[in-house]
């Protein structure tokens, strides 16, 4: 199901992205980057998500845009001009083809908010019954995410953790 | 190397903005667990203050002495998530299940509750300093000298 302000907001998504990827200047591609992930929060704020797009607007909207701009002054000017060959047939072809795939794929999907859906039927309602008597947690996503499957979360960190390691080792060269 | 910002503007909204996203983020952190919010993004908005603030004021003003100071951090976030999974092994129990805390005085859900603080609190601990330490990472001297050098 679509709600009605949802087309608007998916219109300015496809907007931006396609800006994202055409326009020739690497800062304004940056900034437009940056306006996908705040219209991309917006949607998932719209479909109930809030903590997602709590995240996107944090991370896609914010630190990953002064990341990319940081990088873009970092090299030279001359890099910040994009020359780009037209598309091939080929690639006209095939595209097109894979979105048809995908949106026949789309068909199979459960509706949105569908209570026998096979996400919503295994293991989520038991999380969504017991969260609150277990860890006396009212946002079951915290919950899910630091206590049921707090391992994963680890992992998470270790990854975060590594890669600051990898960008220290690769971009600081004292010798 | 960056150089501290011209603009008394800028200068003047950064003394007042960076203490409220950094006041943003300890709440984002710690109201995690009754709303949206939690570690990661909490961790996310304080490394964003700091970076404002080298931004704003380059990287000799006495803020970002501080700030590097935060960098000698790196990884007590994670050693501060994995202690807590330790001490539940202490405790008797599998690696990371908070029941069993020993905490006196605690129920089962409040030992959980208190777990799940701690390890929010080592998330945001390790995004923060790691968001800085790129930073720190991509604006140092040695890459513009090297891009201008070929």
């Amino acid at each position: 199901m679509i709600f009605s302000y949802e087309i608007p907001l998916l219109l300015l998504l496809l907007i931006t992205a396609a800006g994202a990827i055409l326009v020739k200047d690497l800062i304004s591609a940056v900034l437009l980057l940056g306006s996908y992930s705040f219209f991309l929060a917006l949607v998932w704020a719209g479909l109930g998500a809030v903590d997602v797009a709590f995240v996107e607007a944090v991370v896609g909207a914010g630190l990953g845009t002064v990341l990319f701009l940081l990088t873009l002054f970092g090299t030279a000017p001359k890099d910040t001009r994009l020359r780009r060959p037209p598309p091939s047939a080929l690639t006209l072809i095939i595209f097109p083809l894979l979105g048809v795939l995908l949106l026949y794929a789309a068909n199979d999907l459960p509706e949105f908010g569908d209570p026998n859906s096979p996400a919503s039927v295994h293991i989520s309602p038991t999380y969504l019954e017991q969260s609150y008597q277990d860890t006396l947690t009212p946002n079951v996503v915290t919950s899910v995410l630091m206590d049921y499957r707090s391992l994963d979360t680890m992992v998470e960190t270790v990854v975060i953790f590594a890669s600051g390691i990898a960008c220290a080792l690769l971009l600081r060269r004292h010798s | 190397m960056i150089r501290p910002h011209e603009s008394v503007i800028v200068q003047a909204l950064g003394y007042f903005i960076i203490p409220m996203v950094q006041i943003f983020g300890l709440y984002v952190l710690f109201f995690g667990q009754y709303g949206p919010g939690g570690g990661f993004v909490g961790g996310v908005i304080l490394g964003t203050g700091m970076i404002l603030s080298v931004l704003i004021f380059g990287h000799d003003a006495s803020q970002s002495q501080i700030i590097k100071k935060v960098l000698h951090c790196d990884g007590v976030g994670l050693l501060i998530y994995a202690g807590v999974g330790g001490l539940c092994m202490i405790g008797g129990g599998e690696f990371l299940n908070y029941t069993n805390l020993e905490i006196p005085g605690l129920e089962t859900a409040s030992r959980r509750s208190l777990g799940i603080v701690l390890t929010q609190i080592g998330v945001a601990v390790d995004v923060a300093v790691t968001a800085v330490s790129i930073v720190f990472s991509l604006s140092a001297e040695e890459i513009i000298e090297d891009s201008i050098n070929g």
